[in-house]
């Protein structure tokens, strides 16, 4: 037998087999997305219209999921950028495991993409690819090389250490160069597929880019330090506490920038208020007795608040329960901001100045669930498979 | 191998091994059903309009003719008419004139052939307070008599804009600036991203959220490709300047219908057209010229 074909017989083995816990998870996580493949299944037949969009909000629930969801993949190269180019290795054992996270926060946003599409089965008409003019076909390059990026170089890795050869620094010290470069690129890309419409001027703001990478930065790594303690109770792979340490200095750092962002923007929008802020006030105040986002975002605001306050104060950001509760807080608070918070008020009002709100409907609701249920899938997959290999348990021959 | 003949090519295997197997799967099927899964089939795999040659044009519409026959036993006619040469349309719209009776509206839906069950229309009609033009103040959806004292009446509708927004937009090439200045849609291009509503400052375009749906009875038969053809789901529409019509020589359905002649027409590169003289006589504006999208679309006063 070939030492790849081991290799893959291996990985299928560790992920059929596992403890009770894992087989329940993994069931549950399968339920989820059968519900989802339904849901889907009836808007392929039905159309669009089972969703709660409309002419007026013509992007949803699926396009602010996908524009989150780039965020948490970007974020893979905080991990990543410290333990190649700095040799800080604190980080190195984390890092498969957010390139794992970015694998699969990557295919779930492309399958956000794939739902929100009216025709899925045109979709081969891209090969009339409009690069450069369309920033949509800028996203699908930097999305699918990421993707391919993230996947290969962990995969290299991964199988050299199975093998118990040493890795070829050649080879992959350049591609983790490139996925660097390529992680900041990829998240401006996407808010440029924003800021670059004047038509909405709630997007068309300088400040979209730079807001992006800094709630990628904190969302993501906030997501990896609850994954990270999730691992370090359930299997033997060794986080050390100074990863984690370091995990939790960059999502303070990043959502303390988070905040002077979201200063910098309310003081824009509302200081001397024109025309072009009639999204903000939607978003923050209401417009015209519509009010439906408002207390989202509030909501949203004080989670970042309360959680960049607790991870300021350093003997509180270093007791784990109170870590954990100021990530989980930022992870859903940077998730209902950046994802509803930004997508749905660019359509209201609508181009002529009347408000058409816009709520997703239960539909719309399983068939995003059954897209983060296949990126949970997809992550626990990887992860069970890197584990045992980076622990030394599972080796060739 | 160019790009537009590696699509042909594969396009062309594709439908042949499709119709092959279609064919070898389904020995029960009436001779009807297996022609419109055929058509089907090359329909699925036809490529972008603006890329066919005259004869791939033919087919396409005589495939559209035949298998709205065969679904419906009525027949279409749906024409491929190219642009006339020195021909740049524009538009212009007397605001003095309009008195919100919505008959361009009406017409519109008619000629066009919108989907009936959502009730989708190109144009709104926008009724402003005198003494002011701020159209979020305005009201689009009145309903009581008309005109209503103390209020005048602008309409919107897709402004065919010479430096379109949308059309940068569009990942798969779907949709397009003709050379007589219209902005067209593939419906068998597109994709429905919906990225060129989000782009488009002047709410121009409609999405087919569900099957469109026009009783035969109220179908306008005479179509164009790039025009009042019907839809499916899933693609993006706009108003074309009823391309069925103006490349024939004839006036738009909304003009044509006007009672009170607000709607005007016309050629911009004839200096003897009517709209000429309304840019050369009337004080014209546009609407959002700050975003530099150059509609070809004027509104004035008397």
């Amino acid at each position: 037998m070939t030492p790849w074909k081991q290799f893959l017989r291996d990985g299928l083995e560790e992920v059929l087999h596992g403890s009770r816990k894992y087989h329940l998870w993994m069931a549950a996580l399968t339920f989820c997305m059968l519900a989802g493949a339904w849901a889907y299944s009836v808007q392929m037949r039905e159309g669009l219209i089972v969703t709660g969009m409309h002419d007026h909000v013509s992007w949803g629930l699926y396009i602010s999921n996908f524009t989150f969801l780039v965020g948490v993949a970007a974020a893979a190269v905080i991990l990543v950028m410290p333990t190649y180019v700095l040799n800080d290795y604190d980080f190195a054992r984390a890092v498969l495991i957010g390139e794992a996270m970015a694998v699969a926060a990557l295919v779930m946003a492309l399958g956000f993409v794939v739902v929100d599409v009216g025709g899925p089965a045109r979709m081969w008409h891209l090969v009339l690819f409009n690069w450069p003019s369309s920033l949509l076909c800028w996203d699908i390059i930097v999305l699918n090389v990421y993707l391919l990026l993230n996947f290969s170089i962990p995969l290299y890795l991964l199988y050299s250490r199975y093998a118990g050869q040493e890795p070829n620094k050649k080879i992959y010290v350049p591609l983790v160069l490139l996925s660097i470069l390529w992680a900041v690129s990829l998240h401006l890309v996407t808010a440029f597929l924003y800021a670059g419409l004047p038509a909405r001027p709630f997007w068309h703001t300088a400040l979209m880019g730079p807001r992006f990478l800094a709630t990628a930065f904190t969302a993501g790594p906030a997501l990896m330090i609850l994954v990270l303690s999730q691992i370090r109770r359930n299997t033997r792979f060794e986080v050390r506490p100074a990863t984690i340490e370091k995990l939790a200095l960059v999502v303070t750092v990043a959502a303390q920038v988070c905040l002077v962002m979201l200063a910098s923007e309310l003081f824009t929008e509302f200081y001397r208020s024109t025309h072009h802020g009639a999204s903000a006030r939607y978003l923050y105040f209401g417009l015209e007795g519509h009010s439906r986002l408002v207390p989202w975002i509030w909501t949203a605001i004080a989670m970042n608040v309360v959680a960049t306050a607790i991870l300021t104060v350093h003997r509180w950001r270093k007791r784990g329960a109170l870590l954990e509760t100021g990530c989980a807080l930022l992870f859903i608070g940077i998730l209902i901001e950046k994802g509803v918070g930004t997508i749905i008020p660019g359509f209201i009002p609508e181009p002529w100045g009347k408000v058409h709100e816009y709520v997703p409907s239960l539909i719309e609701v399983l068939v995003s669930l059954g897209i983060w249920a296949a990126g949970c899938f997809i992550f626990t997959v990887l992860a069970k498979i890197a584990i045992p290999i980076e622990l030394g348990e599972r080796r060739a021959g | 191998m160019d790009r537009r003949t590696a699509i042909r090519t594969a396009g062309t295997a594709l439908a042949l091994g499709a119709g092959l197997l279609e064919t070898a799967c389904s020995p029960f099927a009436s001779a009807a059903e297996r022609e419109k899964a055929k058509l089907d089939w090359e329909e699925y795999f036809q490529g972008n309009f603006r890329l066919m040659s005259d004869d791939e044009k033919r087919a396409t519409v005589e495939r559209l003719e035949r298998s709205h026959q065969i679904r419906t036993g009525e027949n279409i006619n749906v024409s491929v008419t190219e642009p006339r040469k020195g021909v740049l349309y524009g538009y212009a719209f007397n605001v003095s004139k309009c008195r919100g009776y919505m008959d361009c509206v009406r017409a519109c839906q008619a000629e066009n052939n919108q989907d009936r069950r959502s009730g989708m229309a190109y144009i709104r009609i926008h009724e402003h307070e005198n003494g002011q033009l701020n159209f979020e103040h305005a009201n689009d959806d009145f309903f009581h008599e008309v005109p209503a004292a103390g209020h005048f009446y602008m309409g919107t509708q897709c402004f065919h804009c010479q430096n379109p927004p949308c059309v940068d937009v569009c990942p798969v090439k779907a949709t397009w600036m003709e050379p007589d200045g219209i902005v067209v849609v593939d419906y068998n291009w597109c994709i429905g991203c919906r990225y060129c509503m989000a782009a488009c400052p002047y709410d121009a375009r409609r999405f087919n959220w569900a099957d469109p749906v026009v009783p035969v009875d109220e179908l306008n038969a005479n179509q164009h490709y790039l025009g009042n053809r019907l839809r499916k789901k899933g693609v993006v529409e706009k108003c074309t300047f009823c391309i069925q019509r103006s490349r024939e020589g004839r006036q738009p359905a909304c003009v044509e219908a006007c009672p009170t002649g607000a709607r005007i027409f016309g050629n911009l590169l004839d200096p003897d057209s009517e709209i000429r003289w309304v840019l050369a006589n009337k004080k014209v504006f546009r609407l959002k010229e700050d975003l530099g999208t150059e509609p070809k679309f004027w509104y004035f006063m008397d």
